[in-house]
This record gives structure tokens, sequence and C-alpha cells, in this order.
């Protein structure tokens, strides 16, 4: 049977597929992460010792929160309750900037003491502490990245929603926002343990 | 003729539950606490298996639950996650293959 | 036939249909999947012959007494060669002229499942050549490391690499939203009745490939974003003197890469599976072997990258390991080798254009793949590695593969698209001259090879001179069949014979639609009750 005659899913199953590209974009990155920390395992311990660890457990919690928060978004979409819709959404993006905030003051610390790609001090470390850094900034900056266009996409989402455009008979756009902030939530997951939890 | 009161059915659910999305979310802090816990035990290999096992746990909550992949009835989209990791463990797995053996 | 109403409307062929927007405005913001295919055709046909311009140049250098260009020029020449086959012509041509003129057509479809994604796909691939044309002006002049970018020269070449290198990125973001189009479209608009299979071999073709492009493609899309950092910020993955590894950047560049040449073929095969029983007048031989095939060569060669590593500085076990691989996936290639001969055995055959590039393709297809079996052996790679003999294998394997599967797709279709027949003795005469032009050109390729030039070179030993000579004017003679082709089949498009729906007895989809079909392609949607290659008893057209 024609699948479109069925109420067409085709949205989900597309956004779907660009999420499994995401994921094997950072698996690039995951694998050199894999490959460096094998040949420099006492290099990766030391240098995963100048990152805060409350601040980045603060930033999973943060992260998980507002995923929580968005999957309230579409629960409530789905019951006609736009304000409530809505809502959610905001608190998604504002825990999202809170994210951000604490991403920022950590790389600012980590420049403050010399420690960014290319840097005198940082050349003078060990190889594997430049690549542990030179991980870390790629990492976490492209996950930010990340983060930013999605801040960017749920506002208009729920811009949206207010206005009338993304509705209960009409959700996909909702959801399929939330499919890719998900997506950024997993990866968060296993950035986490990598950099933060390296004992 | 049958005259047994027959309770109503309720009807399958097709989502998930706001009730449903809370204790997902205490789980998954839960679980950060546990992760945490972990790597300060000083447990040396173990623990970044240890680490990286509740990773994966917490991805799938997330991906069972926030989004909705427990519902879903299509088999490309169900089957999109395992085709990553499967290919991802490919490649990582072959890459090492040199890597280790140099 | 002729005279079809539909929804209400006359039938107009949709290049003539007057949608919102007039003239040039209805063409490059149009979401028809027709329309849309058209101009990925216009773009891939001006690309390919620039990149063909620059191949002709540099085999006038490799003439003896003939040196026109600098080492430095030589090598940005072959670069921009290789980038715009590359990923700007042989990778793209056959999903996004043919996929998206015939899939939603092939499957009974009204258009693809995301009509305005797929017209942005070609805005980022117009935006991916735009750019490579620009960084050759630009920032340090055209990137001379070779289309593999390969580091630590590619972070320490004074051109434009950061430029060239985001262009190929925005290209295989292009790829990628595509793919994810032919995905979604095969398994949401199929027509009723039509089973996975019951679907042309062709779409299992681009369905096939559409999975490699999503699944392949991001890799080198990170790769080259690494590239960049690198270059921008030093962050040391690839640098040895920060404790990176270049042979690291190989693995990743090939992750893709190779998957890549699959993506070249698969489609083109889908194509010759099409054609072949329609020449023949018979029934594919082995339809669910030929589609399983599709979906292995796709998943078994993701797992081969490292061929192209053996004496890169790679470990001997994992050479061992991928050359099992890349034995491995031989296999299904020749499993689609012997079922299309076996649908030509005591068939009756049509000779038309289309399935002499068809025939050609299998000939040419061969000796690119056995030649690759060659280089896949662990102790013959070490003489061959980088030299001749992996230029004639690969330009076997992609231009005799996936160029003839190309040319026979349009010697198959362009009357369908276009409305009108091209003239069938040129055609004919056009082939042949390509074909042997084709052989003089890169056979010879394999001698010198073995002998030991190595590739990539602007000069050589006096030694290598009549060979090199043999392949320039083999060079000549080939792009003289080329051009042929070219003019033959442009002309028949504007001015050729108006031609009938069914010109080659084919029994499939597309040809019970008028040529050209009109927009929406479907008066209804048809319901399918028979498979793909039925041609019953006489033969004859659905």
């Amino acid at each position: 049977m024609n699948a479109a005659s069925e109420g067409n899913s085709g949205g989900k199953m597309g956004m779907w597929l660009f999420c499994a590209t995401e994921m094997i974009l950072f698996g690039g990155l995951f694998l050199l992460y894999a490959m460096y920390r094998f040949k420099n395992p006492a290099s990766f311990h030391a240098a995963s010792a100048e990152l805060s660890r409350p601040l980045g457990s603060l930033n999973t919690c943060i992260l998980l929160t507002s995923s929580f928060m968005a999957a309230l978004s579409v629960l409530s979409l789905r019951r006609d309750n736009r304000t409530h819709a809505g809502f959610y959404l905001l608190a998604t993006i504002g825990l999202a900037a809170a994210f951000l905030a604490v991403k920022g003051c950590e790389w600012a610390a980590k420049f403050h003491h010399g420690l960014y790609p290319n840097s005198p001090e940082l050349l003078l470390k060990p190889k594997g502490v430049i690549l542990y850094f030179g991980l870390y900034f790629t990492m976490t900056g492209l996950h930010a990245l990340h983060v930013i266009i999605g801040i960017g996409i749920l506002s208009v989402i729920c811009a949206w929603i207010l206005r009338g455009k993304v509705t209960a008979k009409r959700p996909i756009l909702l959801e399929n926002a939330i499919l890719y902030w998900s997506v950024v939530d997993a990866i968060w997951l296993f950035l986490f343990p990598l950099f933060y939890l390296v004992s | 003729m049958d005259t047994r009161h027959i309770p109503e059915k309720k009807p399958p659910l097709k989502h998930v539950t706001g009730k449903g999305y809370a204790a997902v979310w205490f789980a998954l802090m839960a679980l950060t606490g546990a992760t945490v816990l972990t790597a300060s035990l000083h447990a040396g290999r173990a623990a970044l298996y240890i680490c990286l096992g509740i990773s994966c746990i917490q991805a799938t909550l997330v991906f069972l639950f926030f989004m909705n992949l427990c519902f879903e009835k299509s088999m490309v989209i169900k089957l999109v996650v395992p085709i990553v990791i499967t290919l991802l463990a490919i490649f990582i797995g072959l890459t090492f293959s040199d890597v280790v053996t140099r | 036939m002729a005279d079809l109403a539909v929804q209400g409307r006359e039938y107009a062929p949709y290049f003539a249909d007057k949608g919102k927007y007039p003239g040039i405005l209805g063409w490059v913001l149009s979401t028809d999947h027709k329309r849309i295919g058209i101009l990925y055709l216009m773009a891939i046909l001006v690309f390919f012959t620039s990149a063909v311009a620059l191949g002709v140049i540099m085999r006038i250098n490799m003439l003896p007494g003939h040196k026109i260009l600098t080492g430095q020029q030589y090598n940005a020449f072959f670069t921009l060669h290789g980038i715009i086959q590359i990923f700007l012509v042989v990778i793209p041509a056959v999903p996004t002229i043919f996929g998206n003129f015939f899939l939603p057509i092939l499957i009974g479809a009204r258009d693809m499942s995301f009509p305005r994604l797929n017209l942005f796909s070609w805005y980022l691939f117009m935006s991916g050549a735009i750019l490579a044309l620009v960084s050759i002006f630009f920032g340090g002049g055209a990137v001379d490391t070779g289309w593999t970018f390969y580091v630590p020269f590619s972070l320490k070449s004074t051109v434009n690499v950061p430029l060239a290198v985001f262009a190929v990125f925005i290209l295989g973001m292009s790829s990628i939203l595509t793919g994810i189009n032919i995905v979604t479209t095969v398994h949401q608009l199929r027509a009723p009745g039509m089973t996975f299979f019951k679907m042309r071999l062709s779409v299992w073709g681009f369905y096939s490939t559409a999975w490699v492009q999503i699944l392949a493609t991001p890799i080198i899309g990170i790769t080259l974003l690494l590239v960049i950092m690198e270059r921008l910020f030093g962050v040391g993955v690839f640098d040895p003197l920060k404790g990176g590894d270049p042979l690291l950047y190989q693995h990743l560049f090939w992750i893709y890469s190779h998957p890549a040449v699959y993506i070249m073929i698969l489609p083109a095969m889908g194509v010759i599976s099409d054609i072949f029983p329609v020449f023949s007048r018979k029934n594919i031989y082995g339809y669910k072997m030929i589609a399983f095939s599709s979906v292995a060569i796709a998943s078994v060669g993701s797992l081969v990258w490292g061929h192209h590593m053996y004496v890169s500085g790679q470990s001997d076990t994992a050479g061992v390991i991928f050359s099992l691989l890349t034995f491995l996936v031989a296999v299904p290639s020749a499993i689609k080798v012997f079922n299309w001969l076996a649908t030509m055995y005591k068939g009756s055959i049509q000779v038309e254009p289309p399935f002499l590039y068809a025939l050609s393709f299998i000939f040419l297809f061969s000796i690119g793949g056995l030649t690759g079996l060659m280089l896949g052996a662990l102790a013959p790679n070490v003489q061959l590695h980088n030299t001749y003999f992996v230029v004639g294998h690969f330009h076997y394997v992609i231009f005799g593969g996936m160029g003839f599967g190309l040319f026979a797709a349009f010697h198959y279709w362009l009357p369908k698209m276009t409305g009108r027949m091209y003239g069938k003795r040129m055609a004919i005469t056009a082939w042949f001259i390509l074909f042997v032009g084709f052989n003089l050109f890169y056979f010879p390729m394999f001698i010198l090879g073995w002998q030991g030039m190595p590739r990539r070179f602007y000069e050589y030993l006096p030694q290598y001179a009549q060979l090199h000579q043999i392949i320039s004017y083999g060079s000549f003679v080939m792009v003289a069949g080329l051009f042929l082709m070219m003019a033959n089949l442009i002309r028949g498009a504007f001015f050729g014979e108006k031609a009938p729906g069914n010109p080659w007895g084919g029994a499939t989809l597309e040809w019970t639609l008028p040529s050209p079909p009109c927009t929406e392609n479907f008066e209804e949607i048809p319901v399918i009750t028979r498979g793909p290659y039925d041609f019953g008893n006489s033969g004859a057209s659905a």
C-alpha cells in the first residue's frame, strides 16, 4: 500500500536519517579520540585533571533537563495546549543558553591558563596533552555550534507555535526539532565521560 | 445473554505520558550521579567501560523515550540507531586493527 | 496516449508547463523533480566538459617535447580534474540527473518526498561548484594537493586549501540531502502494489546508493572540517609535531572515499540492469540476486578502505584484513556480470545505442575490476601503488564503468526526457570511436605503471616516452568520440524527430507515459500487478 496514503511520516523519516548523519559526523571525532587515547593514556589522564568535573556534571544535568522540557513541549502540543508547549520550549531554550554560558566560562578559564590550540604553553606539554586539548576544543566546539543552531531552530518553532503555524494537527516540525535536540543531548552524554571522567 | 460487566479497555498508548517522561528524567539524573561516582572511585580501566556503559544506557533512554522510538512503527526509523552504532563500531574497530598492531 | 487530460488540464510536457514563475525563474525556482533533474544535467555537462579540457591539456603536456605546464600548474591541473570529475560529475551524475528525473516515475509517484529540499540540494551543489571555482583565483591559488588532500602537505601548501576543502564539504551536504530524499521517497511513495521486489533494479541501485550517501558522507565532512581547523587553529590532530598521526587522516578520508566509488557505480549498474532486459526482450536473470548484490556491494564496500594504504605505514595485520575484505567485495559485482550475460543468453537482441554502451560497460568494468584485484593483493600493490597502473584501473572502473553507464542512460532515457530521438547511426559511430579511443588511452597505462612510471608526475624518463605518446593520442581519439556523442545527443534533443512514448519497447512504468511526461507524471497513480520486466510472449510494450 502507498505509505503516503496512511498519513505521511516522510518528514519524520527524513529527520531521523539526518540525525544519523549528525551522529556519524561526531563519530569521526570519536574515532580520533579512541586512537589517540589508546596511544597516550597517561597524558589524557593528566590533561583531564585540568577540566572541572563539577561544571561538566552541571552541564550534563542542564542538557538532560532541557531534553525533558523539550519532550514535555511535544506532549503539550499533542494535547493542543499551545501555551504550555511554548512555555516548555522556552525552558528548553533557557537551559540550552545556560549550557552555553557554563561552557563559555570553562573555555574562558582555559584560555586564561594558556590552554588553547597552538598556544605556547600548550606546545610545551607532552604530545598527548596537546592532542587531548585539540580534541576537547574541536569536539565541544562543534557540539556547542550544534547547541547554538538548536537554540535558533527551537526559537523559530516556538514563534510558529504561538502564531498557530505548528499545531496539534501538524506537529511534525516541533517533533523533528525535538529529535534534533535529543541527538545533541545524546552526543553530550558521550562527550562528558570521555573528557571529564578520565581516571 | 452475557450479563457480565466487561470493563472498558483503555486505548493502547501511542505516546509517552508526562509521568513517563518524568520517570525517565529521574533515571537519567540518577545515572549521571552514578557515572560521576564511578569515576571518582579510581577503578582504573574498568571505570572507562562502566562510564561508557552508563552513557549507552542513558542514550538508549533518550532515544527510546524522549525521541519516542518505543512507539515508532516504521522499521527504517527503528533501525537507524542500530545501523549507525554498528557502522561506527566497524570504522573504529578496523582502524584499531591498524593502530594496535603497528 | 498523446492527448491526455490530467486533472482537467490539457497535456503539456513538463518543460512547457506554465507554472508560477516565468522564464528562467520557472526553472531555478521549480520544485518539479524533472526540472531539477534537467538543472543538474546542465550544470554537470559544463563541469564534465571543463574537466575533460583539463585532462586534454595534461595529456598534451605529457607528449614528449611538449611540456607546456610547470610542475606547480600540473599539480593544480590534476587536482582540479580530480575534484571536478569526482565531486561535481561522477558522484552526483546518475542519482541527481536520472534519479531525480525518473525515480518518482519508476515507483509511480508524482514527485519526491521533499521537493523543496530537492531544489535546495541543487543550490548547495551549485554553491560548492562556485566556491571551488573561486578558490582557484583567490587566497593563494588553485589547490595542488591532489583530490585526496593528504596531510601533511595539505596543511602546509600555501594555496587556497581551506576554501577548496570547504567547497567539497558543501557538495557533501548536497549529496547527503539527495540521499535522504531518495530513501524516504522509496519507502513512502511507492504506488499501491509495488512491493520492494516489484521495483525496477535501477530503483534498487538508487536506493542502495542513497544509503551509502547518507551513512558515509558525514565522515568526509568531519575530515575536511578538521583540515580547515588544523590550518586555521593548529589543533594538532594530524600534525606529527603535536602527536597527531597523518595516517589517521588517510583512514578517515578513505572511510568515505571508498564507499564513494560505490556511490558512483551502483546507480550506473542499476541502469544497466534495466537496459539488458529491454534489449534482449527477456526477463532479467536473477532479479533477487542482483537486488541483494546492490545491498551487498554497499555494505561490504564500506569495509575495505584500507586497501588504499597498504604502503603508507599501515600495519601488515590491518593490510591482510582489508585485502581479504577487498577480494570479498568483488563477488557481488561478479554476480551482476554473470546475471547480465545470462539475461542476454537466448534472448532476442536489439542492437541499439543503449545496448552497445551497456555491453561495453561490462567489458570495461570487468577490466577495471580485475585490475582492482591485482591492486588489492598485498604483494603486487607494493610495486603498483601510486603508479599509472592505478590511474588506468580507476579510469576503467569509473569512466569505463560509471561513465559508459551514464552514456547508456542518456541514450536510453533522453528520448523520454526530451520527446525527441537522436540520430542512431551517428550514435553508434560515436560509440565506436569513443570505445576504441578509450582503450588506446587507458590500456597502455597498465603497462606504463607496471614498468614503474609514477602517477601525478609532470615529466618522466625517456624510456616511458613511447607509451605516453600512444596514451596521449588515444586520449585525443577518445575526446573526439566524446564530442561526437555529445553533439549528436544535443542536436537530437533540440532538433531530432519526435520520439514515440515507447521507442525501445520497454515494459516499465516510464514507457507508459508520453514522451516527454507532463508535470504531474501520472493521470492516476497506477496500481502495480506484475513484475518490472514482464515482456509477455510477444515482447510488446505495456
